[in-house]
């Protein structure tokens, strides 16, 4: 456990020492403020962050956590500094966990910074906090989903690039895989509803807490973490 | 000094693919020895290093640190290694102190203790001027001091550097052998390289090592009297090969006698005798009685770097 929170502590320095966690923070709210102000701003607006948040999935989502985990594995490959990293007594896993809490920290928090739309919107009316409070949820769930998805692209390669666009390709299938449904038809559309990333996040957009869309997400990020903890030990039989 | 045996490889064999990277590679390092592993690029050094710290698995045999299995007992074994790659990874965006503090929470090591070996280590490796520095500040000569901070970072009882004096500038490769050399002692240490003068210069047994196999081990000193110890002369004697080669051997102080089959009518033989022993006038004196032809006799210098060279190629007749 010391080992997983030390090996975070070291990843948050770094994305703090560098400008990385205030540019992303940065564009973030930046991008997440034109989506806020275009969803308030329409002649029949309601007092939600509905619109704010389906934006922030569809755009920003595909796109930031990538980024924020393209060198976490891959910078350590590149530089070597694994070997040492594995050679120190850590676990396999706990390096991948570390890095992985280091990421969801930061990109958490700067969702939750968005709460200050809601504050706003709270001053000139009253949104119904329910939505607001269970699409939080649904968002903090979804980060976790797509970071682990990067994670896994970044332990793939040495090359940040790479690994950046793989995890944007592969997330960014799994948010419009669903769309795919309606061209094939048949159970194999049923199949591609269920694994699509977005699918699943309109229920907490709504109000709806179901521990099926819940446990999705969850078993969707431990699926990747484990196979992003495979792809680390790989090195063992190559 | 006890006898405790802290490193032990037992037929260990790594295969990349279909390619042996080592095959059958045993030995052991007792407590306080400083053992060189001397090899060609590319000779598997890196490889059983690797498996030594725990970084891979090998393919066969097995391997130990301080009685811990390196595959059985990985952490455990981890505990006790403190090692240096040969490319000196570093955070490079990261602060010295930082760095070390952070290698030291990894291994486990309580902050106090950290505290405390974080001023000794400076201090040992002569970092005082930069430990606030990034190290993508630091030149290669400081990496490589870093790279030793962070090895003996958690007093562990063996020391496995990869080519520690690679690439950085002659003053700073005779300060980092000395470093090496005081680290000695209690600790066991498993130094490779590629330049022999450097090995015999720090270590107390040397291991040879060429193309994945070890070819020999020995002292420095009985590799040095190898070298200063004998003369080698080269001939060129017309007459039948298997009684030139008898009439060599029987001469007093002759220790090794080779023919090679140069192609043409003579081929040469190569004569090893204690040094100091005057041997040519012998072997003239010798021959001639006999009625052969003296063509040629040359007096040849045999360096550790050929004793090396002719350990490790593959074209030597034993």
């Amino acid at each position: 456990m010391r080992s997983i929170l030390s090996i975070a502590y070291k990843e948050l320095s770094v994305y703090f020492s560098s400008p990385m966690a205030y540019v992303i923070s940065g564009v973030f709210l930046a991008l997440t403020g034109v989506f806020f102000s275009d969803s308030v701003d329409q002649p029949f607006a309601d007092a939600s962050v509905r619109g704010l948040m389906r934006s922030t999935v569809f755009f920003i989502m595909p796109l930031i956590p990538p980024i924020m985990t393209m060198r976490l594995l891959a910078e350590e490959q590149k530089l070597g500094t694994l070997e040492l990293l594995l050679t120190a007594p850590v676990r396999d896993y706990e390096v991948v966990i570390g890095k992985f809490l280091a990421s969801f920290l930061i990109l958490s928090a700067t969702v939750l910074l968005t709460f200050f739309y809601v504050l706003i919107l709270m001053y000139y009316s009253a949104p119904d906090m329910g939505p607001v409070l269970s699409g939080y949820l649904g968002l903090l769930l979804y980060c976790t989903t797509t970071l682990s998805i990067g994670l896994l692209a970044s332990s793939l390669t040495g090359n940040q690039i790479v690994s950046a666009t793989v995890g944007f390709g592969v997330i960014l299938l799994f948010t419009f895989i669903g769309n795919l449904a309606a061209v094939v038809g048949g159970s194999a559309a049923v199949v591609l509803q269920h694994i699509s990333l977005t699918g699943h996040f309109d229920p907490f957009a709504r109000g709806v807490v179901d521990t099926g869309h819940i446990l999705y997400y969850l078993v969707m990020t431990a699926a990747f973490l484990f196979l992003t903890i495979r792809s680390v030990e790989s090195r063992r039989w190559r | 000094m006890s006898s405790q045996i802290m490193i032990e490889a037992n037929h260990l064999t790594k295969y990349y693919g279909d390619f042996p990277a080592i095959t059958d590679v045993s030995f052991a390092a007792q407590k306080g020895e400083i053992l060189g592993f001397l090899g060609p690029n590319a000779a598997g050094k890196t490889t059983t290093m690797r498996i030594l710290t725990g970084y891979m698995p090998p393919s066969s045999g097995t391997a130990s640190i301080a009685g811990y299995d390196v595959v059985s007992q990985s952490l455990e074994a981890r505990r006790h290694v403190g090692y240096l790659p040969e490319t000196v990874p570093l955070y490079t965006d990261m602060r010295v102190k930082d760095y070390l503090r952070f290698m030291g929470t990894i291994r486990g090591m309580q902050t106090k203790v950290i505290k405390r070996r974080i001023d000794e280590v400076v201090q040992l490796c002569h970092l005082e001027e930069y430990y606030v520095a990034y190290i993508s500040k630091l030149s290669k000569g400081f990496r490589q001091r870093v790279g030793i901070a962070q090895a003996v970072f958690h007093e562990p009882d063996v020391l496995v550097l990869d080519e520690p004096t690679i690439g950085i500038d002659p003053i700073q490769v005779v300060e980092t052998r000395q470093l090496i050399k005081g680290l000695g002692g209690e600790r066991t240490i498993l130094l490779s390289s590629h330049i022999l003068p450097e090995v015999s210069m720090i270590c107390q047994r040397v291991i040879i090592i060429h193309e994945g196999e070890i070819v020999a081990v020995d002292t420095p000193q009985s590799l040095a009297e190898h070298l200063e110890g004998t003369e080698r002369v080269q001939l060129e004697i017309t007459g039948p090969v298997s009684q030139v080669v008898r009439v060599l051997r029987g001469i007093p102080g002759v220790q090794d006698v080779s023919f090679t089959d140069t192609g043409d009518r003579h081929g040469t033989y190569a004569v090893i005798s204690k040094r100091g022993s005057e041997m040519r006038a012998n072997l003239a004196k010798a021959i001639v009685e006999q009625g052969w032809g003296l063509l040629r006799l040359e007096p040849l210098s045999l360096s550790l770097e050929e004793i090396f060279l002719r350990l490790t190629t593959t074209e030597e007749a034993k």
